[in-house]
């Protein structure tokens, strides 16, 4: 959103115009101060040194090439163990989501019982729950389906609340139209419910999944033996002693997965929106659940 | 669940000390967060991209790095020698007031320009018209997502203990099952029932404020 919004003012006249030319300077000057003051800070503190920098960008230095050959395998893993949580809870979220829609009200309450229990917990102690649990019932399982699990159990509930969402907000009119040409409820769910609770989910779906693969980094905090990016960070700063410069290389990393899938996303939701037509009530359960 | 309950005073003082990351996080992030989402919906185009550029950065950087980077990074780099209870504090600020200033701003954007149009066209001032026809409708449509977001917030400040804030709930959990040799299992149990306490208080809190508001339309 680069343009103004209309609603809190008039296209601007003369006055106006010079008021926010006015304030764009004054803006301007006190961001850049800003930030010159923090490279100053830096620069006193040694923090441009090209020692510092040169293992992350210079690829002349030897220890370059074992950086981001450390790099990329963390971010090999970081897609791969997000992907596998993205896939377990997109499955389990709609098994969730269809028991909830058609159980009978006393099958139900114990399974909103499960769901606002997991989604209270937060992921991190979830993960830590799981990787103790999962030993003490007798399957070591390792860090890496620890990880995986832990994120399953507290996506696939909110992906449920999704999905479960976008039926509701499929109208009426659809499935009395399916019950009336005589397909069972289970079909009318499969082949009508669904389809378009995907449909006009998918921008919260695709933001769900976006915190997937950020929450994968939570391993690195409560777990020990991942090899994923943030590990990978972590373990890169102590050897090269310079937290501030990793990690921004870091952070650049995830942020890139994350524009790809955002660009996956845009493509997907343009292909399928060839015979979307919004209605009001979704986008209105879009918002809410988005919330 | 018996060495919980043997420890329960070190649950409970953790309880108290993740509370405060708790409250002041969300102080901070809201303050922060209106003022981000201020400049995204302000006329002056150098605000808005900064505001842009702001909440795109950080809502595709995992919390977890950002918090590294406030404890690893941030400290040696520029010579702030604080604790890593106020370095947390403020990463989870940082983190989290991207996602106040999407909901902030995307509420006032909820409002109908017929309103404000209306206003304009009866003469009130700028001022008038923010403080006195917009700003109470936004309000309205504001409040639950953003107290979605400062429940995810409650939920997102274990990071911060788990990171290593001495004294709070997670660090309960790390007493227990390393110095206190206790085993694990009901250790962590203890520390979800402590979070579960937050966040179920919280989702009341806010489905109470949400059926008052509602009334009030």
């Amino acid at each position: 959103m680069s343009a103004p919004t209309p609603v809190l003012f008039d296209e601007l006249g003369p006055r106006g115009r010079r008021r926010v030319r006015v304030a764009t300077g004054v803006a301007a000057v006190l961001i850049a101060a800003v930030v010159v003051a923090a490279v100053l800070r830096l620069h006193e503190r040694g923090q441009f040194d090209a020692a510092l920098w040169a293992p992350l960008l210079d690829p002349r230095t030897e220890e370059f090439p074992l950086v981001w050959q450390r790099l990329g395998r963390g971010a090999a893993w970081t897609v791969v163990l997000g992907a596998a949580a993205m896939v377990l809870s997109l499955v389990i979220g709609v098994v969730i989501a269809v028991a909830r829609l058609s159980l009978p009200t006393a099958g139900r309450i114990p399974l909103i019982g499960v769901v606002e229990l997991l989604r209270g917990l937060p992921v991190v102690v979830t993960i830590l729950l799981v990787s103790v649990a999962l030993p003490a019932v007798g399957w070591d399982s390792g860090p890496q389906w620890a990880l995986v699990i832990g994120l399953t159990l507290y996506n696939c509930v909110i992906i449920s609340e999704i999905l479960r969402a976008g039926v509701l907000a499929v109208p009426r009119g659809q499935v009395e139209a399916g019950s009336a040409v005589g397909l069972t409820r289970g079909q009318v769910m499969r082949g009508i419910q669904l389809p378009q609770a995907f449909r006009s989910m998918l921008p919260a779906l695709i933001s769900q999944l976006v915190v997937i693969l950020k929450d994968t980094a939570l391993g690195a905090v409560v777990l020990t033996g991942l090899d994923d990016l943030a590990r990978q960070g972590l373990q890169l700063r102590t050897v090269l002693n310079n937290g501030l410069q990793t990690l921004l290389v870091v952070a650049v990393i995830y942020i890139a997965i994350n524009l790809v899938i955002g660009r996956l996303a845009v493509v997907l939701e343009r292909r399928l929106s060839r015979s979307r037509s919004t209605s009001p009530e979704v986008e209105e359960a879009e918002q809410a659940v988005r919330a | 669940m018996e060495p919980v309950l043997d420890n329960l005073d070190l649950y409970v003082s953790g309880f108290w000390r993740s509370l405060e990351i708790v409250l002041w996080a969300a102080a901070g992030s809201l303050a922060l967060g209106i003022l981000l989402a201020a400049f995204r919906v302000s006329p002056v185009p150098v605000l808005q991209r900064l505001g842009a550029l702001y909440v795109a950065t950080i809502r595709n950087t995992p919390l977890t790095i950002v918090l590294f980077f406030f404890a690893f990074g941030v400290p040696a780099a520029f010579g702030v020698t604080w604790d890593f209870f106020a370095l947390g504090t403020v990463g989870l600020v940082v983190y989290t007031a991207a996602f106040v200033c999407e909901s902030v701003r995307s509420g006032v954007n909820a409002v109908d320009a017929g309103q404000a149009e209306a206003a304009r066209a009866l003469g009130l001032t700028f001022r008038q018209n923010l403080s006195l026809v917009v700003l109470p409708q936004a309000l309205r449509t504001v409040v639950p997502p953003t107290g979605s977001v400062i429940i995810a917030m409650i939920k997102n400040s274990a990071v911060v203990g788990a990171i290593g804030v001495s004294g709070d709930l997670f660090s309960a959990y790390r007493r227990m099952a390393s110095a206190l040799g206790y085993e694990r299992l009901p250790s962590i149990a203890g520390t979800a029932v402590g979070f579960l306490v937050m966040t179920l208080t919280a989702g009341a809190i806010l489905m109470v404020v949400e059926r008052r508001m509602a009334v009030s339309r």
